[in-house]
């Protein structure tokens, strides 16, 4: 488990220097960092005293070296906005995300792998078949639609719901629902062919024929060996959900990062793109480096380090 | 059945086991009639992006400002304007076919520099092995970690907007999946009597990968093109969507339903048509590629 552990953890490492390497690179390319990073409009004495602050007259080395200090500092420059520092301006909109992505994560969780399991247990009959043809959604409804879509209805229509904005719970159930249904449309299909493969197999068979209940046979044998593919695609859900967040706080006016990005994008405030754009690859490398983790844990042939796993 | 002629005329005629299906029947297990709609719809968006000049009622920029927010047919409006019109008079018909044809021919576009991008790294990697396929193995990896849409932001801010260097970013989507298929295919090609007689023959690596394993793998690449495709579809509209994508003037499905969105109370059909279009073009052709993934490629369940 601990040599397990240790090669994840390597993994994970080298692809955060990856992805600090592509930011410095894009950086470089794009032109001076002083005036990408300043704006246009800094005074003479703004770009000197970043120049050396970030050791702009050094060999490219020393720079790249610099860059990672920098990093690891915080020290991401300033928004052009309002000239506050990039790593003050996108962490003050992080909460604000996470109360839209954790809910969100419940909920896709919640309904998707209930959902797969019914569809699993219940292969064939009409339960499955409307649960597969709803899931269809999940992969062609794109999350703009869904969003106004239930906009129009709930907040337009029958004025239930606030359309936009955060200043109280109710107004992140529209932008909560929306991400959560597109999820739980992807995880019910993925939940439903491990369950369905599961149970196709030898053991489920000597289990149930040995008179071990049907429940138990389920709880017991059934379900922890399908959580160990389900548990990739919950790692591919918080990439899938980063993105939703984009465009989801974007129809629900929510202040989070994701609007933080478009707004930024359309500005060209290049802080503040760099700076979301390390945040969202730590979360991702975290992300996955969890679920390695957790397939560990779940699967004592990974921590014994006999055999890779189930794929 | 010129056998049962020559048959004693006392044999009941249904004495043989086998009834032959009728054509109807045998047709339509060939071509489920979903995949026959879902091939229909494709067929229309596809002649509506080539000849969507000759239907289209109006010029697609062209602002009647005496018919703005006019309703389409069915909510009180008439057939100057089929599907209304929108907040600067503009015909919404119009303006949809002028955005499929742009949707469409991004995600064509797009699809083909994937594919060609996916295929000749997947190729090189399985070439080469060693140094050169961990490289490109990394590569694939670091993509796959990271959320297309963010990357591709983060691009359109550094470098700006043009169509052709969105198309082209666009093209970037998917390259991972289709190369770690072409490399894979590749590797067991290899193994293969045909590739290695070529090669034996004296045959350069271009011939035995372009003409060899290229064709013998194509079936399994196109299917997971076609899997690509709406995949593009609704990356290209929601970054439209956004106002990061397809710049006014020209417009494209994602385009039209970001506008439409600050009229979704007084004119919702201006963000409704485009909508309907995505959903079924996608859903169309995820349909058609999972038939073709079952027709072609026994070996994915």
């Amino acid at each position: 488990m601990v040599s397990y552990a240790l090669s994840r953890i390597g993994r994970a490492a080298i692809t955060l220097l990856l992805i600090v390497t592509a930011a410095f690179v894009i950086l470089r390319l794009t032109g001076d960092p002083a005036i990408i990073i300043l704006g246009p409009d800094a005074p003479p004495a703004a770009y000197e005293a970043f120049r050396r602050n970030w050791g702009l007259d050094e060999p490219i080395l020393v720079q790249y070296l610099a860059y990672f200090g920098a990093v690891a500092e915080g020290d991401l420059g300033r928004s052009m906005r309002d000239g506050r520092d990039a790593i003050e301006v996108v962490g003050e909109r992080i909460p604000l995300t996470l109360a839209l992505t954790l809910p969100a994560l419940a909920f896709n969780l919640a309904l998707g792998l209930g959902a797969g399991v019914a569809a699993a247990l219940n292969r064939n009959s009409w339960i499955d078949r409307a649960i597969m043809a709803v899931s269809v959604m999940g992969f062609t409804v794109p999350s703009f639609v869904m969003g106004l879509t239930l906009s129009l209805i709930f907040a337009v229509k029958l004025r239930w719901l606030p359309a936009g904005g955060a200043e109280s719970w109710e107004h992140a159930i529209l932008p909560v629902v929306t991400m959560g249904l597109i999820g739980a449309a992807i995880i019910a299909r993925f939940t439903r062919s491990a369950m369905l493969e599961v149970l196709g197999q030898p053991y489920i068979r000597t289990a149930s024929a040995k008179g071990v209940p049907w429940r138990r046979v389920i709880l017991g044998h059934a379900l922890p060996n399908a959580a160990i593919p389900t548990l990739t695609i919950i790692g591919f859900m918080v990439g899938s959900l980063v993105a939703g967040a984009v465009v989801v706080e974007s129809i629900f006016s929510w202040p989070g990062v994701g609007r933080l990005l478009v707004s930024a994008v359309a500005n060209r405030d290049l802080a503040v793109v760099q700076t979301i754009l390390l945040l969202i690859g730590f979360t991702m490398v975290l992300a996955n480096l969890a679920v390695d983790l957790a397939y560990g844990w779940i699967d004592p042939r990974l921590r014994a380090g006999r055999a890779a796993p189930a794929k | 059945m010129t056998e049962t002629s020559s048959a004693p005329a006392s044999a009941p005629v249904s004495a043989s086991v086998f009834t032959p299906k009728s054509r109807v029947r045998a047709f339509f297990e060939a071509w489920p009639p979903l995949i026959l709609l879902a091939l229909a719809w494709i067929a229309a968006m596809l002649l509506l992006a080539a000849f969507g000049d000759l239907v289209a009622p109006a010029d697609y920029m062209a602002m009647d400002l005496r018919a703005r927010l006019a309703p389409p047919v069915g909510m009180g409006g008439d057939w100057a304007h089929p599907l209304g019109t929108d907040e600067l008079g503009r015909d919404v018909l119009s303006r949809l076919i002028a955005s499929i044809r742009i949707s469409l021919t991004i995600a064509f576009l797009a699809t083909l520099v994937s594919a060609v991008l996916g295929v000749s790294l997947g190729f090189l990697a399985a070439y080469f092995r060693g140094k050169a396929e961990q490289a490109i193995l990394m590569l694939v990896d670091a993509q796959a970690a990271m959320p297309f849409m963010i990357i591709a932001l983060a691009v359109l801010a550094f470098l700006g907007n043009s169509l052709t260097l969105f198309t082209l970013l666009m093209g970037f989507y998917g390259w991972e999946r289709i190369a770690r298929i072409a490399r894979g295919l590749a590797i067991a090609a290899q193994e293969q009597g045909y590739a290695s007689a070529a090669r034996d023959l004296g045959a350069s690596p271009w011939r035995v990968y372009g003409r060899h394993i290229l064709p013998n793998i194509a079936s399994t690449l196109l299917v997971s093109m076609t899997l690509n495709f709406p995949e593009v579809i609704l990356l290209e509209s929601g970054l439209s969507f956004l106002g990061l994508g397809v710049q006014p003037p020209e417009t494209s499905l994602g385009a039209m339903v970001g506008y439409g969105r600050d009229y979704i109370q007084s004119a919702p059909w201006i963000m409704l048509a485009p909508s309907a279009a995505i959903v079924l073009t996608t859903l169309c052709i995820s349909l058609i590629g999972d038939w073709l993934r079952d027709i072609l490629d026994p070996t994915l369940s």
